[in-house]
């Protein structure tokens, strides 16, 4: 296919911007753009069918299955958008005097409202643009905590070895080093390790739970006691938290902070790597340090109070990736408590249905047949005997039309294929799902050439990432 | 309730039976009993999609939407080409995740390898990353590039907009890089101040470009005075502007930020934005998330794939040149359809028109008693004026007829609004808000 600047000709484009109707201002000279600028030269025909090419080279959940790991990748409800889109919350500028944005302001309270019930913390910022995003704000809490009590000395995060990349990659951005604490040959956070390792310079403790692996970590309430003795805080990743909406809350695990992926749980779109929204919540003892301003209310009249001088201070423009906590909103408001927790259960429901369906031909290392949201398959097995891996069996199943699990995530298991259907999906479809995945197992095994060479029936074959990497074209070039 | 989960109650037993369970509560026998909820969450119940609907318009329609807009300070309202939202809208694109597979991801994959080469253009510069949160990250992180062994010291001139100046001290916060501001002189970076602030613990010299006040800087005389030195030379700059100003590549930078806002993102208040980030080759491997690469398939076939994805968080971990993992793809997409709509031409028009309006507008205000140009220099579409009355009666008097005055500027006595025009606001909105200004005193 032809990229956008191999199309059309000089001459063609729109017409979108009227004549000057005041004088024209040119550039002072000295500050004139010299460079020529490559744009496309297209007509309006030309665009359209362009990114309705592209439309059709890409997979996302509007299209099937899409049991990716980690990422809770379910339906989003078209209502979101269409709220998304009101112009009182799309045309409107950030700085706006308050009583022209009290709508804006009552978003963002209602959302803490809803959300600081749901994960039982004490206070909501949505100023972080993403996950890690909202990790990295997370982690300053922490800093920001231990220094205030002038015990800088503290300036170690505890991680699992089984832990999502953003999690180290955050604690060293915040400034911290961090320690990797092992899992357990179940899966699970290693206690006594943890025990070993934690002392009067551990900072905090990061998990997600359920884990990675989708299993609840049953000795939570152990664990975030060790560190809190410890004279630590606890971290909780939220992307797992579609398990257990209405069931458990982080606060009551003893956890200090958190993280919220509204593009995973709160079922905004994912946009193909954004935007998204990780907002954080905290306890009372973290919300002086907290980014933004708070939203008081008072009379009825909504306002932003003076940040507090302790505040970590921003990190980033304005107040947040606005209209997707509109998004959020309208899906929590939808739902109410009873929908939250039966899309919890729902969600589980759905991994152990596919789970107690595939454990017979598939290996499943951890979790004795039962599992959280999610779970993770190795094919170690099959890759010794038949030298199919994860990769593999992966790239066979987008021939038929399915994208693939999560691939090789989390390390502590080999050849690991992470599989989370969530809620949205019906029975018909997992069912299908389950025949396939049989039915590609049964294929590794009578004809693993044809693995290696899949996928064969889409746009394009393996891509060659070695090349892409050691000699790299990033841009087009005229 | 609102539901999305389509399997109905009988469904869901006989699902439960099939493995062997009665009930849902079976299903979190891990989860221990004190951690448990004993009761339902205490928050509204669900609604239907009508009620919903109706509710949060009912909060919209608390926000007011100007008709006409004099304020940029860092969001701007400019035209959106209808052929935008339409491609944006396309559920593929918006229901997709990170393309990880590229097989089934050309489409993104190839448009924002697109995206990556209308930034380079825009800016001169040579590779792009996909996107970071938004121009106020984008800096931060240019900031971190920039730091060597031996070079930590940022200088940010105290004329770049105030959030980004606090989200890199946020940002480097708790890190052993610090930050130093480089004073004001005239509204423009002090070259003075800053040749005298230059050391070599120094590792970037960072401004804005139309700076905060609007205003342009010697980006000339600050690239001469960083030429033969190993200082990164950051310029966050106004990607319309780039149509017809000097490049970030022409001053000599080395990192090239900016706000993505005004290519085709609404006002939106405040979210969600776009920051660009681009370079030179030599620093390539140190931009912070993703990258598109193009290559070949099994067949020979041109392709599509993230590349250099060593310097992320998947792989590297800990050592990682970032953390970030989700970008804002949709946004991204969003600059390159309307960068394609308006192409050369467009974007040069959307300049012109901008800095014209902005022109015309400072003429017409100083000709009012009390209104003055505060700063001398040349300016692209944002300019400070002086006011003849508080100005909250000034701004009060505008939004009475849905007119969105310029931002009052903290510190200044409340006598000073910082005034955005576009090619959105026509020379009859401007002669309009001129008779009423006229008629404000006091």
């Amino acid at each position: 296919m032809k990229l956008i600047f191999e199309k059309g000709n000089k001459n063609r484009g729109l017409d979108l911007m009227p004549e000057c109707d005041v004088p024209i201002r040119q550039v002072a000279t000295g500050y004139e753009r010299k460079k020529e600028l490559n744009l496309p030269h297209l007509s309006e025909t030309e665009i359209s069918r362009h990114y309705t090419k592209l439309a059709k080279r890409t997979f996302g959940v509007n299209n099937g299955f899409y049991p990716l790991g980690s990422c809770t990748m379910k339906y989003n409800p078209k209502i979101n958008n269409e709220m998304a889109g009101l112009p009182g919350f799309s045309d409107v500028h950030p700085l706006q005097p308050i009583d022209t944005v009290q709508g804006c302001l009552e978003v963002y309270r209602l959302a803490e409202k809803y959300l600081t019930k749901i994960t039982g913390m004490d206070a909501i910022d949505f100023q972080p643009a993403a996950g890690a995003h909202g990790e990295f704000t997370g982690l300053k809490l922490i800093w920001a905590y231990h220094q205030d009590r002038n015990d800088s000395r503290r300036d170690k995060i505890i991680v699992p070895d089984s832990a999502h990349g953003t999690n180290p990659a955050s604690a060293s951005m915040a400034g911290f080093t961090v320690i990797n604490v092992p899992s357990t040959e179940d899966g699970f956070v290693d206690v006594k390790a943890l025990r070993e390792v934690v002392g009067d310079d551990t900072a905090g403790f990061m998990l997600t739970n359920p884990n990675t692996i989708g299993l609840f970590e049953e000795h939570i309430l152990e664990i975030t006691s060790i560190i809190h003795e410890a004279g630590g805080l606890n971290y909780y990743d939220g992307a797992n938290l579609n398990a257990i909406m209405g069931v458990a809350r982080p606060g009551d695990m003893g956890f200090d902070v958190v993280h919220l992926n509204l593009h995973k749980t709160f079922s905004t779109p994912h946009g193909g790597g954004g935007p998204g929204s990780g907002p954080v919540g905290c306890k009372d003892i973290l919300v002086k340090y907290l980014p933004s301003a708070r939203i008081i209310d008072i009379d009825g009249r909504l306002s932003f109070e003076d940040k507090n001088e302790k505040s970590i201070g921003r990190v980033k423009d304005f107040y947040g990736n606005f209209l997707v906590v509109v998004r959020a909103l309208t899906y929590m408001m939808t739902l109410g408590s009873e929908g939250l927790k039966d899309a919890s259960e729902n969600a589980v429901l759905n991994a152990n249905y596919m789970l107690h369906k595939l454990k017979d031909t598939f290996e499943v290392p951890f979790g004795n047949g039962r599992c959280m949201h999610e779970f993770v398959i190795s094919l170690e097995g099959l890759k010794k005997e038949k030298s199919v891996s994860a990769l593999d069996f992966a790239k066979a199943l987008l021939d038929r039309g399915m994208h693939p699990p999560t691939m090789y995530f989390p390390l502590i298991v080999h050849e690991a294929l992470m599989v989370e259907p969530t809620e949205t999906e019906t029975k018909e479809t997992l069912d299908e799902a389950i025949e396939l995945f049989k039915d590609l197992y049964n294929k590794a095994c009578n004809d693993p050439d044809a693995m290696h060479n899949s996928p064969t029936s889409t746009p394009i074959g393996r891509p060659d990432e070695v090349m892409a990497a050691r000699n790299p074209i990033l841009r087009y070039k005229f | 309730m609102g539901t999305y989960v389509p399997n109905t109650k009988d469904e869901q037993l006989r699902m439960l039976k099939e493995i062997g369970l009665d009930s849902m509560d079976q299903l979190f026998e891990a989860i221990p009993k004190e951690v448990k909820l004993g009761s339902p969450l205490d928050i509204p119940k669900g609604m239907s999609e009508m009620e919903v609907s109706s509710k949060m318009k009912k909060i919209a329609g608390k926000n007011k939407v100007y008709e006409t807009i004099f304020r940029g300070c860092g969001a701007y309202r400019h035209y959106i080409p209808a052929i935008v939202k339409q491609v944006t809208s396309k559920e593929e694109f918006m229901t997709a995740y990170t393309p990880y597979q590229a097989e089934i991801s050309q489409g993104i994959l190839q448009s924002i390898f697109e995206y990556q080469t209308m930034i380079c253009e825009l800016t001169g510069m040579q590779v792009s990353n996909a996107s970071v949160y938004d121009g106020a990250s984008a800096a931060a992180e240019a900031v971190i590039m920039s730091k060597e062994r031996k070079r930590k010291k940022a200088l940010v001139s105290a004329s770049v907009n105030p959030m980004i100046i606090e989200t890199i001290t946020t940002y480097i916060s708790g890190t052993d890089m610090e930050l130093e501001l480089i004073p004001v002189k005239d509204g423009l970076t002090d070259l003075e101040s800053l040749k005298n602030k230059l050391d070599d613990n120094t590792s970037c010299v960072l401004i804005q470009q139309p700076n905060y006040y609007g205003l342009l800087e010697d980006g000339d005389a600050i690239g001469s005075i960083l030429a033969d030195t190993d200082i990164k030379y950051i310029m966050s700059c106004n990607p319309i502007s780039l149509g017809v100003l000097k490049t970030p590549a022409e001053y000599g930078a080395d990192i090239a930020v900016g706000e993505g806002q005004p290519l085709g993102l609404g006002l939106s208040f405040g979210g969600p934005y776009l920051g660009f980030m681009a370079t030179t080759e030599k620093l390539m491997r140190r931009l912070p998330g993703r990258i598109v690469g193009e290559t070949k398939d099994s067949q020979g076939r041109r392709a599509y794939v993230l590349t250099l994805q060593a310097r992320e968080q998947h792989i590297r971990r800990e050592k990682a040149s970032s953390n970030i993992c989700s970008n804002q793809a949709l946004c991204a997409m969003t600059a390159a359809v309307y960068l394609a709509a308006m192409g050369r031409e467009g974007i040069r028009q959307a300049a012109t028109l901008s800095m014209s309006k902005a022109h015309y507008l400072a003429e017409r205000l100083c000709e009012i008693d009390g209104y003055d140009l505060v700063y001398e220099g040349e300016f692209f579409n944002e300019f400070v004026t002086t006011v003849n009355a508080d100005v909250d009666v000034v701004l009060k008097a505008l939004s009475k007829h849905g007119i969105l005055g310029g931002y009052p500027l903290e510190g200044s006595d409340r006598r000073q609004l910082l005034w955005c025009a576009t090619e959105l606001n026509t020379k009859e909105e401007i002669d309009s808000m001129i008779q009423i200004l006229n008629g404000v005193s006091g």
